[in-house]
């Protein structure tokens, strides 16, 4: 799986992650919609919402930030909780790590700092299916923080005013994106593996362990089976 | 605790950033720590798919029966076409119909 050559990361391959992320950013004006609102409404200033989805740009971390908001509001919890439900990142920039190692160290960790779900669902795919470029998850992720931006704005000014997404079915985008990605490479009977032990994981930790738990439990059981199971000897 | 006047609330803010900026970094830090080898190589293969089931589980188990047959009409376009984008559409496009029947 690893390529001697370092993926593509020129402005031609960003622009086009950016276009081909764009439309699926739909959802992520609608979810950063709804954190503008839920943010106006738990009396965070508009300064401080605004920030903070440009810099944490976490959408779940941050509505988890709102349950914990007050007139004071207690660090460590708060800090513990965002580690908690960001820790899935760890996984995912590590699964880029056979690609990412072969570029110098100072794009490698800019090219992470837009990480989030859909844009790392993308350029996996593509290193995988031999694509060898970032395009995806840098132009995709620049597409995804603005729109994540907008959407906090527009959420922040029209608030309740929007049409309310789940008509369009947009609450539906992420999942038949995530589904589109997972069912897009390459399956033999380790990787079917793979995923069936990092479901039931992943549904064991949403009944049984705390919350926001899941992506890691399935993830880190999914590897298990990559290294116990390995591939034949090339 | 700290008190969200003034100053304390973009601290806050900051730190919760920082947290999460270092969680994007961490994964492909602590892999450089790692020397890599077939046992490794095969855990973050297993890893990379099984943390997409693990983000869909969640989302197929609360949907509604919309979300549901939106999810079934892409898996579907993906077994038949194997394109994305065209299988996106017609999950979205299904959801949006049963909606509005």
């Amino acid at each position: 799986m690893s390529t001697p050559v370092a993926p593509a990361l020129s402005f031609a391959e960003c622009r086009r992650g950016f276009w081909r992320l764009l439309p699926l950013s739909l959802f992520v004006a609608a979810f950063g919609a709804a954190f503008g609102l839920a943010a106006v409404q738990a009396g965070l200033q508009p300064v401080e919402i605004v920030v903070m989805s440009a810099t944490v740009f976490a959408g779940t971390a941050q509505f988890a930030a709102l349950d914990l908001w007050g007139a004071q509001v207690p660090l460590v919890p708060l800090l513990v909780t965002t580690l908690a439900i960001n820790a899935r990142m760890l996984l995912m920039g590590a699964t880029l790590y056979p690609w990412l190692a072969l570029v110098p160290p100072r794009r490698r960790y800019a090219s992470l700092i837009t990480l989030s779900d859909a844009n790392w669902a993308m350029a996996l795919n593509d290193l995988q299916s031999g694509r060898n470029t970032l395009g995806a998850l840098v132009g995709g992720g620049l597409a995804i923080w603005l729109t994540w931006l907008a959407g906090t704005l527009a959420g922040m000014v029209f608030g309740g005013l929007i049409a309310d997404p789940r008509a369009f079915g947009v609450d539906m985008v992420l999942g038949c994106f995530m589904l589109s990605m997972a069912l897009a490479g390459r399956r033999t009977l380790r990787t079917v593996a793979a995923w069936v032990a990092g479901g039931v994981a992943a549904w064991a930790a949403l009944r049984w362990l705390p919350a926001n738990t899941h992506v890691v439990a399935g993830g880190l059981a999914g590897g298990l089976v990559g290294a116990l199971w390995l591939e034949r000897e090339p | 605790m700290i008190a969200t006047t003034g100053a304390g609330a973009l601290l806050i803010i900051a730190c919760m950033a920082l947290v999460t900026l270092l969680v994007r970094f961490g994964g492909v830090f602590i892999m450089g720590l790692i020397p890599l080898n077939r046992r490794v190589e095969g855990f973050i293969n297993g890893m990379a798919g099984s943390v997409l089931v693990a983000v869909l589980v969640p989302i197929a188990l609360q949907a509604d029966t919309a979300g549901r047959l939106a999810l079934l009409a892409t898996a579907v376009m993906m077994f038949w076409l194997r394109k994305p984008m065209p299988a996106i559409a017609l999950g979205i496009a299904v959801a949006a119909l049963y909606r509005a029947v």
